[in-house]
């Protein structure tokens, strides 16, 4: 546990994976694939962000107390995109006054 | 060093202990004693309060006459932005945790230290660090955001120092960040034998509580602060409509963090106000484990209802709704915490000592700044007082009411362990009554000026809220002058004041089981715990 000792070689293969990661990142921002750009970027971006917890953080090889830990900070995350998506998703379902224009609408003709 | 018990303590000037071990500029800036830190921070937070406080006094006096007194308009609002910026990131955060708890975490709990003293040396430096960017851009010119740096102001439109004051704050949540981690860990793993979780004083689990916002929260704000420098500097398109962004984006992310920061400055004082009910009644607390636990739930609470300050902003209607909900939950574990206290003091052996008249001003007011937080929680209410001064009187009522009452209750309870020393305690209880007055006087004619509408953060007001500008103003002027008393009396007593014994108050704790003030390594063995926290003799009347 607290000892682990990861060898170089891996460390070194989870650096050029990082670096491998980033280049695709950045090619696939120049091609136009509509909806799923961001998907792709976020999906690698995840990958990444694993490989440096899993690996970079110990967090493979850690004991209870520090994954418990790590645990709430994505319960954390998941509390501001949650809470925050409960705005940005209801916002087109206000009623403008009548005469008013609702913002959602206007946007969109 | 000689060997040294607590019986022998009274005659402190003789003892070797972390003040005298060492002299020098040197022996300071390179310690890693927490108590030596403690007082580094107290130096330095004391000198941003003051720092703070003297733009509030500008403000109001500027205030005395509708069409301003003093500055220009441009002038006005860089004052109110760097007095939020210095209270909030330099003063209230800070104060109890990096004074207080530096100097009674290891204490309370029995330890020799921090389980990283360096890194609590090094949190002060960023602290620091973080104080001279920001000193920076109040004196090359100021900012004038608000200590808020809304967008689309701060990332695009305001010409002031936005980003070396903001660079300021992010520097410095990294000293909150470090100061969290280094209070879990030690409340974690070094424990003194005996004492389980259910023991430990309810101050520790406040600063447990604390810290775990630290850790969860200030990240958030640090990322924000660099997408809004992003924006600024390179025109990236988060928060920018015309780029791409959401303006709102923004107070979200802000308020992710800053509503929560707020209970970072109330939750200490709250840890602080535990102890000083139960010492000064003589009696253990009023369901300990209800108290303890609501320090957590206000954690966990806190952090979901940050919407709240985005009833008017074009946040949608339905998370408002959720927001208002979520909101008037929190005042659940924050009012079981105001009648715990109020039943601990039931037939309590009560004395009126400087320390207890602090908590006792403080269970007033923060409970007069709690229920109108509910005003401000309902939908209907808040928009019609929203961005108005009863908004300001609210926060003051628990940021000053609360957290400075509590603090400077806490520091007239440890001073004696803190510096050997007493202070002068008919002084004590005048500055304590000075402040309560002074404070009302200020703040309570806000509320009505509130209600009636008149927004904040103006330079000019109509002519008739005159009266009570000038009685809020005139207030600040009386807790002012409250401030600097104890200033002056604990400088005087550091030389002149009679020394103190190792339990001046006769109160529970491991504390205070050591001498005053204590040798480098706080105990001269690490203490057994055998007893709940509290353990005050149960007396005839409280039976009966
Ligand atoms: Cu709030």
């Amino acid at each position: 546990m607290a000892g682990h000792i990861v060898s170089i070689k891996l460390y070194a293969l989870i650096f050029i994976t990082l670096l491998v990661m980033t280049g695709v990142t950045t090619a696939v921002g120049y091609v136009d694939l509509g909806r799923w750009n961001i998907i792709i970027a976020l999906a690698i971006a995840i990958f990444k962000a694993s490989l440096v917890i899993l690996f970079f953080m110990h967090m493979k090889y850690a004991g209870k107390l520090p994954r418990l830990v790590f645990a709430s900070t994505l319960l954390w995350l998941a509390i501001l995109i949650t809470l925050t998506m409960s705005d940005v998703l209801t916002r087109s379902w206000d009623h403008p006054p009548q005469g008013w224009q609702s913002l959602s609408t206007s946007g969109q003709r | 060093m000689s060997s040294l018990t607590v019986d022998e303590a009274p005659q402190a000037a003789s003892h070797v202990h972390y003040l005298n071990v060492k002299f020098g500029v040197k022996s300071w800036l390179f310690t890693t004693d927490h108590k030596r830190i403690a007082l580094l921070y107290l130096a330095s937070i004391t000198f941003f309060f003051f720092v703070g406080g003297a733009a509030a006094v500008l403000m109001r006096l500027h205030l005395l006459t509708p069409g301003g007194l003093l500055v220009e308009p441009a002038t006005y609002n860089k004052l109110f932005t760097v007095h939020g910026i210095l209270m909030v990131f330099f003063f209230l955060i800070p104060a109890i945790p990096a004074v207080l708890g530096n100097f009674l975490v290891p204490m309370m709990i029995g330890a020799r230290d921090l389980a990283f003293p360096k890194l609590n040396l090094l949190s002060w430096y960023v602290y620091i660090l973080g104080g001279l960017f920001t000193l920076y851009a109040v004196v090359a010119g100021g900012v004038d955001t608000g200590w808020t740096f809304y967008t689309p102001y701060s990332s695009t439109y305001s010409n002031s120092h936005v980003i070396a004051a903001a660079l300021g704050i992010f520097i410095t949540g990294f000293s909150s960040i470090l100061t969290g981690l280094n209070f879990i860990v030690t409340i974690h793993k070094m424990r003194a034998p005996g004492l389980t979780w259910f023991r430990l004083p309810l101050f520790i689990w406040a600063i447990y509580a604390t810290s775990i916002i630290f850790i969860l929260g200030t990240p958030v704000l640090a990322i924000t602060i660099v997408l809004v420098a992003l924006e600024r500097l390179f025109h990236i398109g988060v928060f920018d409509p015309a780029l791409g962004g959401d303006p709102i984006l923004f107070q979200h992310m802000f308020w992710f963090y800053s509503h929560p920061a707020v209970y970072i400055m109330i939750l200490p004082g709250m840890g602080v106000e535990s102890e000083l009910i139960t010492c000064f009644s003589r009696k253990k607390i009023f369901g300990y484990k209800f108290v303890a636990m609501s320090s957590l739930g206000i954690a966990l609470l806190g952090f979901l209802v940050w919407g709240h300050h985005m009833f008017v902003s074009g946040q949608s209607m339905y998370a408002g709704m959720v927001f208002s909900i979520l909101s008037y939950l929190v005042a659940v574990p924050s009012a079981v915490k105001v009648f715990n206290w109020t039943a601990t003091l039931y037939k309590g052996s009560i004395s009126y000592d400087a320390p207890m008249l602090y908590a006792l001003g403080f269970i007033g007011l923060f409970t007069m700044g709690g229920v109108t937080g509910m005003f401000l929680a309902s939908l209907g209410v808040n928009v019609h007082v929203h961005d108005t001064y009863f908004v300001i009187a609210h926060f003051h009522y628990i940021m000053v009411g609360g957290m400075v009452m509590a603090y400077l209750g806490g520091i007239h309870f440890w001073w004696p362990k803190i510096s050997g020393r007493m202070y002068p305690q008919g002084w004590a209880r005048f500055a304590a009554l000075v402040i309560f007055v002074g404070f009302n006087l200020t703040f309570f004619p806000q509320y009505i000026l509130g209600f009636l509408g008149m927004p904040r953060r103006y330079a000019v007001y109509p002519a008739e809220f005159q009266v009570l500008n000038v009685m809020s103003s005139a207030g600040a002027s009386i807790l002012g002058v409250g401030y600097l008393i104890p200033l002056i009396y604990f400088i005087w007593s550091m030389r002149y004041g009679p020394v103190a014994s190792a339990n001046p108050w006769n109160a529970k704790g491991l504390e205070w089981q050591t001498p005053s003030p204590p040798p480098t390594e706080n105990f001269e063995e690490i203490p057994v715990v055998t007893e709940e926290a509290y353990d005050y003799p149960v007396r005839e009347a409280q039976v009966a």
